[in-house]
């Protein structure tokens, strides 16, 4: 089963989910009075359950026969997805989580050249007498605009300084 | 109409508008070349600056300028390195690259940037006359109209965005449509769909969301593979003239394409990647045999008419947004969101509650392909430098704006881990071919279409509205029409290409 299958059937477990949650659990809540309204907060929620089962099912059983372009070339082919820089992209993904964890108790400007140093370090960057200053000014840089201009509060500093 | 220009002239032409578009034309210039970083990107980075600038004529202003600025960024770098950084300008670089192998940058630059003034320019006097007429029809509209305009609009942009593909852009669609309905709606002060989360009380982020749909896969596509950002030096840009006789020439396809990609861009879902490539094809067609050699090999009409018809169409693409509130594009969707967040409804009463805002746009409009052609364009060979970055620099910092866009926004670090799980969510939807404006423009549209259609079942105590108003039933039927005979059509084809005779 081709990958675009699979997403399928994911979004229509997550559809049937969100439906079981709009038939079944969401009306009980109600108070009477908004029980007399001809609709309900679940009647939208209900049409796109319904609605998105039938589409996901569709996609899932093949019913729709894709007019299949072979002369397009895919910008990435999943299907030989180690031949490309997989290893990076994870690291960075992971960079950006360390960092969203990190922003508060480090500090924005420590956290911030740490991710603009290590990313570009993950890319392949050796040259750090030029990497370090530059990810540190710009970091300056966009805290004073952040700051300064938009008026933003960032907290620069770790949190025990 | 005479009395609105006045209105936007004075308001466009205070220091801080002009300073405004001046400087959205030069950020969305410098970003739009680099590789990968299309206005939808640019325009979402953007819109925390946007909405700390408080005035909302400001903002939008400063976001037009943004879009222009981006798409001609998106042809200069089409043009010098054969690497589209919009889809918009994939027909440019056709005969935009064979022109600057042949030596003639400097000339297909002009040529773009003459072709682009132009086509955003009539784009925006053909706006300034249509856009009023149609929001005094969208006055009478009633909110079942409304509901049924809105699912008219999302069944059009499923049905080209997914070409040959309708089901997965229907399902991208209703995906969006769905995390609407996360948090806490104005009809019912109740929580739906949270889980419990605080986090979700209040809904999904549009601009996490929009980050996470455009920008974050985008980068992440650059670092799979390399070789999506075509590296150079800038290359020597010389002669930026043109001779009478080449005016003559692209005269007549510009004033076609205006016209032809100003209509595209007004349907929902077409835009400008779909008027450039038309406009490509209608004046290849139309051109005698000769100069249909050329095509391909730099031909100057060949440049000139995507290069037109992309910037026209993204003039047209405001139509429907500021005349009826429904976004046309991926990226009107986004600005449409950045003007709800701005506290302005744009809909036929914006003209009436807000026609400094409404007229101030389209005088900046005329002022930002100004600055394209004045401004811009003499900069070309200094801001083509922009195209040396390396890339071990660039992507570290298209990451850190994505995530700095949405930690502004909300000033909550979980928005942050939000931001990643959904970029890695619409990364794999991109590798299985699912298109994700949809979803976006789904999500956007989502609050209104409910608000409309719960409005409308009040009234009529109940979906009796939909047969009561023969118009509100047409505009639904055209929707189904619109899904379903696609998908019909190509399943037809693929049977007789099987060789099983027609029912019919």
């Amino acid at each position: 089963m081709a990958l675009d299958r699979w997403i399928a059937l994911i979004i229509l477990g997550i559809a049937l989910a969100y439906g079981y949650g709009a038939f079944f659990t969401m009306d009980q809540l109600l108070p009477p009075f908004m029980q007399r309204n001809p609709i309900w907060p679940s009647t939208f929620p209900k049409v796109l359950a319904v609605l998105a089962i039938l589409t996901a099912l569709v996609i899932v059983l093949g019913l729709e026969k894709a007019e299949t372009d072979d002369t397009k070339t895919p910008d990435i082919d999943y299907r030989r997805l180690t031949d490309y820089n997989l290893g990076q992209a994870l690291l960075l993904l992971g960079l950006m989580v360390a960092y969203a964890l990190l922003l508060r108790p480090a500090g924005f400007l420590l956290a911030t050249a740490g991710f603009l140093t290590f990313g570009a370090v993950v890319l392949g960057e050796r040259k750090f007498h030029i990497l370090i200053p530059v990810a540190c000014v710009a970091t300056g840089v966009v805290w004073y605009l952040v700051e300064g201009v938009l008026g933003i509060f960032l907290r620069p500093l770790p949190f025990f300084m | 109409m005479l009395e609105g220009l006045l209105i936007g002239l004075s308001a466009a032409f205070s220091v801080t508008n002009l300073a405004m578009v001046i400087a959205g034309c030069l950020i969305g210039t410098f970003i739009g070349m680099l590789p990968g970083l299309g206005p939808m990107s640019i325009i979402a980075i953007m819109i925390p600056v946007a909405i700390t600038i408080g005035d909302p004529s400001a903002a939008l202003i400063l976001l037009a300028g943004v879009y222009y600025g981006a798409i001609f960024g998106g042809s200069t770098s089409s043009i010098l390195l054969n690497a589209p950084g919009v889809a918009g300008t994939v027909a440019t670089s056709f005969d935009g690259y064979p022109m600057a192998r042949k030596g003639l940058a400097g000339k297909a630059l002009t040529i773009a940037a003459i072709s682009s003034f132009c086509g955003g320019t009539i784009g925006a006097i053909l706006l300034m006359v249509f856009a009023p007429m149609l929001s005094s029809v969208a006055l009478l509209f009633h909110s079942a109209e409304y509901f049924a305009l809105m699912v008219v609009g999302l069944s059009a942009i499923a049905a080209f965005a997914g070409t040959g593909n309708v089901a997965k852009a229907v399902m991208m669609t209703l995906l969006g449509l769905i995390m609407a309905t996360v948090g806490e709606g104005a009809l019912f002060n109740m929580p739906r769909f949270t889980m419990g989360l605080m986090d979700l009380q209040s809904g999904f982020s549009f601009i996490t969301l929009a980050m996470a749909m455009f920008a974050l896969p985008e980068a992440i596509f650059l670092v799979l593979n390399p070789g999506r950002s075509a590296q150079g030096d800038g290359g020597k840009i010389e002669n930026l003239r043109i001779t009478r006789d080449e005016a003559k020439a692209i005269a007549p396809v510009i004033g076609r394409q205006s016209i032809q990609g100003f209509f595209i861009g007004v349907l929902p879902g077409a835009g400008a990647t779909i008027a450039s490539f038309l406009g490509y094809a209608v004046e290849r067609n139309i051109a005698t045999k000769e100069e249909q050699k050329e095509f391909g090999h730099g031909s100057i009409k060949g440049l000139a008419a995507p290069e037109t018809a992309n910037n026209a169409a993204c003039t047209g693409s405001f139509v429907p947004l500021l005349t009826l509130g429904i976004p046309g594009s991926g990226t009107t969707a986004i600005l449409l969101g950045a003007l709800i967040a701005l506290n302005v409804t744009p809909g036929p009463r914006l003209m009436i509650d807000n026609p400094q805002i409404f007229w101030a746009v389209i005088i900046s409009m005329y002022i930002g392909n100004l600055v394209l052609l004045v401004l811009n364009l003499p900069l070309i060979p200094y801001i083509a430098k922009v195209l040396a970055i390396p890339r071990n620099y660039l992507i570290p910092f298209i990451l850190f704006f994505t995530l700095m866009g949405s930690y502004i926004g909300q000033n909550n670090a979980t928005e942050l881990l939000i931001l990643v799980g959904m970029g890695i969510a619409a990364t794999v939807l991109r590798f299985a071919d699912y298109p994700l404006a949809p979803l976006l423009i789904g999500f956007i549209l989502g609050r209104m279409l409910e608000d409309n259609f719960a409005r409308s079942m009040q009234l009529y105590d109940g979906v009796g509205f939909i047969l009561d108003r023969p118009m509100t039933l047409g505009l639904l039927v055209i929707a189904v029409l619109l899904v379903v005979v696609p998908s019909y059509r190509a399943r037809r084809a693929k049977a007789r290409q099987e060789g099983i005779a027609d029912g019919d």
